[in-house]
């Protein structure tokens, strides 16, 4: 029981790269469905469905930063795993944002991406207005991204 | 949300680029004659040079199940939309098998091959038919060979098609499978009503013509039939299907086009659909609505039509 605070820090990292990263292989595996229709008919979209295709892959990568920033915090690449339990709830709380917007934001995006294809099967000189609707998705993963990174760099000055 | 047809709608939002759209079809119009027309479809890359009518509309309808064939992993979800076929190539082989006729070009595409129904129908061996084609197939042989009542053996097989796809349509996938039996059934009863306001039918022919929907009421439809063709007018105001009033006063084919374009019209917002069935399912209904356009532009040319009148009878373009 002594070690029950690194458990949960622990814990905290495997479901921020767990849950955004399912969200990411979802989104990219939908759009990457979308992406192989449209160049089996025109080969040449081929750079531009590919650009689309890899928009919900970011939050697989947010994903596993913070997971690598809370173990390399809590001690698992190096140094001492002591921590009270208090501590290592808060650090599986600060990776929550990330792993639960992560991964519904991801399927989110993948959606988008899908419906941006399409746009860019009908008219590829849409493709700047196509990235946009995929694109502004990911605003919700920075800013999970955001309190998850901030929330992580402030435990270690906690008195608890 | 469905994953499943992703990939075929990506494919098919590019194959919708190849539709022919009202311009192509007024410069179809504006053709001197039928090859000029022809000429201007290969162009389009519809069919190969040197082809007649008939023959390249046989290609394009392999080409478009050919693609369906090819975007999904059973092309049986779409059956609803073959049925037509299916049961218009029974209709034609009873009346070949009675008359012991051969007349080439009666058969479209289906399932069944011409010559294997024609066996089956000799042989009387029905057992060997899709199961909702048994019966009325046996029934309609024999009204034609018993009672030589060929209007009689039409409506029995065009009530067990109707029967069919309203059943198939229903127990199938998305919205548009569907809507389009709901919209066939419904289109069907009210020529049905119209043809027997006009020539006089009987409450009893309606009964066994009309095959029930959801959206009209069969009882108050024939009753309106029976008392005259404003009757069945007045009736259809009062459902959702009022703007077809005009459309029934003017012809028989102004009707048929208004069922086209409404089905063309519920369909259309498929194409901003990125998931599931319905673009699909709309993409061949409009193939479908398409070709039927380009018959009429090719018959009359062929037969020296007036432009005009050819293009009152053009369906509206899905894209």
């Amino acid at each position: 029981m002594a070690n029950l605070g690194f458990v949960f820090a622990l814990i905290g990292a495997a479901a921020a790269a767990l849950f955004a990263g399912m969200g990411s292989s979802i989104g990219v595996g939908r759009a990457g469905q979308a992406a192989a229709g449209v160049v089996a008919e025109d080969g040449s979209q081929f750079s531009k469905v590919l650009i689309l295709q890899l928009l919900p892959g970011t939050q697989g990568i947010y994903g596993l930063l913070i997971a690598f920033i809370t173990m390399s915090q809590i001690g698992v690449l190096g140094g001492s795993a002591d921590m009270s339990l208090a501590k290592g709830l808060a650090y599986f709380a600060a990776c929550l944002p990330i792993a639960f917007v992560g991964l519904v934001s991801g399927m989110a995006q993948g959606n988008a991406s899908v419906a941006a294809i399409g746009l860019v099967a009908k008219d590829p000189s849409q493709f700047g207005k196509a990235m946009i609707f995929p694109a502004m998705v990911e605003t919700y993963a920075i800013l999970a991204l955001l309190v998850s990174i901030l929330a992580i760099f402030a435990i270690p000055g906690l008195t608890i | 949300m469905s994953n499943q047809y992703i990939f075929a709608v990506a494919r098919i939002r590019k194959k919708e680029l190849e539709l022919l759209n009202r311009e192509f079809m007024e410069q179809l119009l504006a053709a001197p004659g039928e090859e000029a027309c022809l000429q201007l479809l290969n162009e389009k890359g519809y069919g190969t040079a040197g082809q007649t009518a008939n023959e390249l509309f046989e290609e394009e309808e392999r080409k478009t199940w050919q693609l369906v064939g090819e975007l999904v992993p059973d092309v049986k979800v779409f059956d609803v939309l073959r049925l037509q076929n299916e049961y218009h190539n029974l209709k034609a082989a009873i009346k070949e098998t009675c008359t012991a006729g051969t007349h080439p070009g009666i058969y479209l595409n289906g399932s069944i091959a011409p010559e294997q129904l024609e066996k089956i129908l000799l042989e009387r061996d029905f057992r060997k038919l899709p199961d909702p084609m048994q019966e009325p197939a046996a029934r309609a042989l024999d009204v034609l060979l018993t009672l030589r009542d060929g209007q009689m053996c039409d409506c029995i097989i065009d009530r067990a098609a109707l029967d069919q796809i309203r059943e198939t349509a229903l127990a199938s996938d998305g919205e548009i499978l569907p809507l389009y039996g709901e919209l066939t059934v419904a289109a069907a009863d009210i020529k049905i009503a119209v043809r027997s306001a006009k020539t006089g039918k009987g409450a009893d022919f309606m009964k066994q013509a009309m095959a029930q929907c959801r959206t009209l009421d069969l009882r108050r439809l024939s009753q309106a039939a029976a008392a005259g063709l404003e009757e069945v007018i007045s009736y259809l105001k009062t459902t959702g299907y009022a703007d077809c009033a005009e459309e029934i006063r003017k012809s028989t084919a102004a009707l048929e086009c208004w069922c086209d374009n409404l089905l063309i019209r519920s369909i259309r917002p498929q194409l901003r659909n990125s998931f599931g069935i319905d673009p699909l399912a709309a993409y061949i209904l409009a193939r479908r609505i398409e070709s039927r356009s380009l018959r009429m532009i090719l018959t009359g040319k062929r037969n020296g039509f007036d432009e005009e009148e050819i293009r009152g009878r053009i369906r509206e373009t899905y894209v």
